[in-house]
């Protein structure tokens, strides 16, 4: 096994040098070293906009829950035909009826779900608490890295050009940082438009004595073969995982077939924007309107990359956050406005889920942050280095968390 | 055994800093003693002190003189405007409106609102005013489809589809069937042609009939005057972020005063602001007009007078909102309170540095020295103004000065005093403008001349500069070719080198935002960094290539190049090289393109240019 592998490695190396490896061995390398031990994989998804978080996971349980939400609150299970209202998770919380298709994930254990999480941060900018949440140092504008790729696990085997992948034109703020991390939009634009080009530049780059350019041309080609090659057939989602067409499923589409393709990736990120519900949020019947339609989105796009991994969802978490929840009460346009505490979703094969997290501050006046909004028992920081340590294996988590000293863990991963 | 290296790492760090005061210096300082060739010294002048030379425009300067050149860029009021640029930006009316302006003829979403309920009257011109007719109609079509719609399993929530009879019937009271035709499923020539036979009138009404994907199709193909009609209809509040990147752009490939163009750039991004927070969305446009730009060659103590009473650096880091304890207004619906983000940044970013020697508490003193320094109504353009009532009235002490109780506006402008003489300030900022203009890592010898004329002057920023062009180092190995062009700087200098006309640059700006370059559009204070290693990543080399390969295809909407300015197949192909390239050809480069042209039928000189401009050699300056 080990010679075979250094015999790959070699060989390869020796073609790449010379522009014309075979698109197969690129990728055998990483995958020879896949099964023993497989590699980890955390992906975090970021709703911007800020999600509310209370008719996201509806806090049904709590009388005052119905009083401060006249007109845009999610009515408890049962209470109108299924479908209609709150999908029932513990008798207290239920799911908004768009996030059906993550109610039997939830059942099945690997769906965890943390309520009245937040940053400590008291910002109520998007723009701030954004970017305290992707440098996972709230308060700290200075910070030039983003948690995710602090997170990665010091390099172990020959290091893959895709570990670390961030979908959408630019790397997103979480995944910036000093290990190799690359922004993808597209898998198939990933590549020089024109073949002839492709393979003048590459020999070009393989000659210069410009050790810098010399250095990510070779990297950057060895990781556009790889792709190449995983794209050289049509995907086909497995299990019948159907992803919607909107950006943020195609994202985690792509995600799927990274993983699938045993490409080396270790953390992955995507984003799904527009979630800043000050108006009409909730149309005549809870299933219409704009937050209706976006986590019908979200959660058809998480259930189907669920799905479509499968067995290999045994090396894989999904993490979800947002900047900060929204107000408790409804404004006087039917819609909410910025506020602190929210819900993150936890969902993996070593998830232990079934179950709603964290300390339920409650929704009274006197129990409200600032008399406003749901105050935040658990810090957004303990979720991800839980799942940093105990998922990805890295134990370094004064770095990946500077600042913030002995994390609580919440029992997530075991 | 691990413990003991470690030990012995320390060690040796300790023992370091003394080693490097010997008179012998490192082999990296060394390469900066090695002077460089009168062609090198040409060729390195005008790559860093512009963004690359235009055909024929190295041997101008030979002829003109290249102190003379130099000296006239430190001097750019006494250089000419170049008249086409003046031309190309002439449609571009946001650029010299003030804020107010700017608020009242691109109105934000929750103006729009307001104007729709009636609380706000709609403006007076024509076009304006149906602009904001129409958001007006999709902002109340989407609040009825909020109530009726379900979400259909598995697509994209989206406004319902206008019916097609509908559109077809209002197209029909401006163009004939044929055009319609050719509109939807015409060759991008043939729209084009189509467009350009429409008097503006019409264009307006056509505009105006066409539903927002079908307008939107047309960005691409429009001419840049077009375009902004189109996005005036479509987010009239985007006009403002397009013209400054329209402006940006053009300015970079056609301005004569190149170094200016260089500065500008350099201090927006020292003083960096985020053109989507809020609202700055609207006090950007200024920012860079009247805070920016005619300071880039003063006095540093005026560019922080400047930035520190601008509404964007106010509003950008949040000073706006802070107020001294106990002084917000009680029945407040948040508490407000100090806030410590633009002393912070201040301090770190703009003057000491990181390492410049502060503590806490200083941020927490000159945090209490600038409240009340806010903006009267920053989201309807508002202006700077000082409010005492919120001003933190008792004394502070800031670096060890003690500034008394009661000086009210005066204790920022004090701040402001000190950090600017500050050696800290000094060393700061020409290590950084050593940075972006000599080397990553620059030499001691050349930071101590650039901080001794900082001090010497009073932090003239044309002296500093003056003085880093003079010097030796300036002129060596170790800073020839030993930067790689940020994104912006390299799809620029490509467009110069092939000499193109730029008739809209927005495809450009669309690029620059995949190269991780958005102009205007960096969130974070720190601004981009300078650093070869930030700039040089596999989908920033792979976006390079290919801005390069489309450039000379012609496939960049908006940009035209004439056919001799990528060369030709005649005698040596790739003898456009000399024209293209700042430095010459690498052997390997020449081998590798050169075999390229042999397994090809057919020799197309755009293609040998894009390889040019892709290679490694073009993507250092």
């Amino acid at each position: 096994m080990h010679s075979r592998r250094l015999f790959l490695k070699n060989s390869a190396l020796a073609m790449v040098g010379i522009g014309s490896a075979p698109a197969w061995l690129g990728r055998a390398l990483y995958a020879s070293d896949a099964p023993s031990p497989r590699k980890k994989i955390l992906v975090a998804i970021f709703q911007r906009g800020a999600v509310d978080g209370l008719n996201m996971v509806v806090p049904f349980g709590e009388k005052r829950y119905y009083e401060i939400r006249p007109s845009i609150a999610i009515p408890a299970p049962g209470s109108r035909t299924a479908g209609e209202c709150a999908i029932d998770l513990d008798g207290f919380f239920g799911l908004h009826p768009a996030l059906a298709p993550l109610k039997p994930i939830y059942d099945s254990g690997k769906l965890a779900i943390v309520d009245a999480v937040g940053s400590p941060d008291p910002t109520r900018s998007h723009f701030d608490a954004q970017d305290y949440m992707e440098s996972g140092t709230p308060g700290r504008k200075a910070t030039l890295d983003g948690w995710l790729n602090r997170a990665l696990p010091p390099e172990s085997g020959k290091k893959s050009p895709l570990r670390a992948v961030s979908l959408g034109p630019s790397l997103s703020r979480t995944m910036r940082g000093t290990n190799d991390a690359l922004a993808i939009s597209n898998l198939g634009d990933f590549q020089v438009k024109d073949q002839v080009s492709a393979a003048t530049f590459e020999n070009m780059y393989a000659g210069t004595v410009d050790q810098v350019l010399h250095g990510t041309a070779r990297e950057t080609f060895d990781a556009v073969r790889i792709v190449q090659d995983i794209e050289r057939n049509p995907y086909e989602p497995a299990n019948g995982a159907r992803y919607p067409n909107g950006k943020f499923g195609q994202s985690m589409r792509q995600i799927a077939r990274l993983i699938k393709g045993n490409v080396g990736l270790e953390v992955a990120f995507a984003d799904m924007g527009g979630w800043d519900t000050h108006v009409n949020e909730v149309g005549a019947k809870p299933t219409l309107g704009p937050l209706a339609n976006l986590l019908g989105e979200f959660g058809q796009s998480l259930a189907a990359f669920y799905q479509d991994l499968g067995d290999r969802m045994s090396d894989v978490t999904v993490v979800t956050m947002s900047e900060f929840g929204r107000t408790a009460k409804e404004n006087g346009d039917r819609g909410t406005d910025h506020g602190h505490a929210n819900a993150m979703f936890v969902m993996g094969g070593d998830i232990r889920g079934g179950k709603v997290r964290g300390e339920w501050p409650g929704l009274a006046s006197k129990q409200l942050y600032e008399g406003r909004d749901l105050k935040v028992t658990t810090d957004f920081r303990d979720v991800l280095a839980e799942l940093t340590v105990k998922h990805l294996g890295n134990q370094q988590i004064a770095s990946v968390f500077p600042g913030y000293g002995a994390p609580k863990f919440r029992g997530l991963v075991g | 055994m691990r413990r003991a290296s470690a030990f012995l790492v320390a060690v040796i760090l300790a023992v370091l800093p003394a080693a490097t005061k010997r008179p012998d210096v490192s082999a990296s300082e060394q390469t900066f003693r090695v002077p460089l060739n009168k062609e090198q010294r040409l060729t390195h002048a005008v790559e860093r002190l512009s963004f690359g030379a235009h055909p024929g425009e190295l041997e101008r300067i030979r002829q003109y003189g290249l102190d003379r050149w130099i000296d006239d860029q430190l001097h750019p009021e006494r250089i000419p405007e170049n008249p086409i640029l003046e031309e190309k930006l002439r449609p571009l009316a946001s650029l010299q409106m003030n804020n107010l302006d700017l608020v009242q003829h691109y109105p934000p979403p929750q103006m729009i609102r307001a104007m729709s309920k009636g609380g706000l009257a709609l403006p007076s011109d024509p076009m304006l005013k149906a602009a904001v007719q129409l958001q007006i109609d999709r902002y109340n079509a989407k609040k009825a489809q909020a109530d009726s719609t379900p979400p259909a399993a598995g697509t994209q929530p989206a406004m319902a589809k206008p019916d097609p009879a509908v559109v077809r019937q209002a197209l029909l009271g401006v163009i004939d069937q044929n055009q319609i035709a050719t509109l939807r499923k015409g060759t991008v020539e043939e729209k084009r042609a189509l467009l350009a036979s429409m008097p503006p009138q019409q264009i307006d009404q056509l505009l105006l009939a066409m539903p927002v994907g079908m307008r939107r199709s047309l960005m691409p193909i429009a001419a840049s005057d077009v375009q902004r009609k189109i996005v005036l209809l479509t987010t009239p509040q985007q006009l403002i972020p397009y013209d400054l990147n329209e402006a940006k752009l053009l300015r970079a490939i056609y301005s004569n005063r190149q170094l200016a163009e260089l500065m500008a750039d350099f201090w927006f991004n020292h003083f960096n602001v985020f053109i989507d927070k809020g609202a700055d969305r609207t006090l950007v446009t200024s920012y860079e007009r009247d805070t920016i730009r005619p300071n880039i060659f003063g006095k540093f103590r005026g560019l922080l007078e400047a930035t520190a009473h601008s509404p964007a650096m106010l509003f950008y880091l949040d000073n706006w909102e802070s107020v001294a304890a106990n002084t917000g207004r009680p029945n407040a619906k948040r508490k407000r309170g100090l806030n410590e983000n633009y002393a912070r940044e201040l301090l770190e970013l703009h003057t000491l540095g990181v390492d410049g020697g502060y503590t806490q508490k200083d941020i927490i003193e000159v945090a209490r020295c600038f409240t009340g320094w806010t903006i009267r109504a920053p989201r309807q353009g508002g202006d700077f103004f000082y409010n005492d009532r919120v001003h933190d009235k008792g004394a502070k002490v800031v670096l060890g000065v003690t500034i008394p109780a009661g000086g009210g506006i005066d204790d920022g402008e004090k701040v402001l005093d000190i950090l600017a003489r500050q050696p800290a300030t000094a060393r700061f900022i020409s290590r950084k403008l050593a940075m972006r203009f000599v080397a990553d890592d620059p030499p001691q010898a050349l930071l101590d001349r650039m901080v001794r004329t900082f001090q010497a002057t009073g932090g003239d920023i044309r002296e500093v500069m003056r003085t880093m062009i003079n010097s030796p180092e300036f002129y060596s190995q170790g800073a020839f070719r030993a930067k790689i062009k940020t994104p912006f700087e390299m799809t620029v200098s490509a467009v110069r080198a092939v000499d193109a006309n730029v008739d809209s640059a927005v495809v450009i700006a669309q690029r620059l935002n995949e190269l991780g370059e958005p102009l205007y559009r960096k969130v974070e204070p720190t601004g981009y960094p300078s650093k070869n290693a930030e700039w040089m990543n596999s989908s920033s080399l792979l976006g390079r290539m290919n801005f390069a390969l489309a450039l000379t295809a012609g496939k960049i909407s908006g940009i035209s190049i004439a056919p001799e300015r990528l060369g030709s197949m005649d005698g040596d192909p790739l003898a456009i090289a000399s024209q293209l390239l700042p430095s010459p050809l690498s052997a390997a480069t020449r081998e590798t393109i050169t075999k390229t042209l042999e397994s090809q039928q057919q020799k197309q000189p755009a293609l040998v240019a894009g390889l040019l401009l892709g290679s490694p050699e073009f993507q250092r300056r």
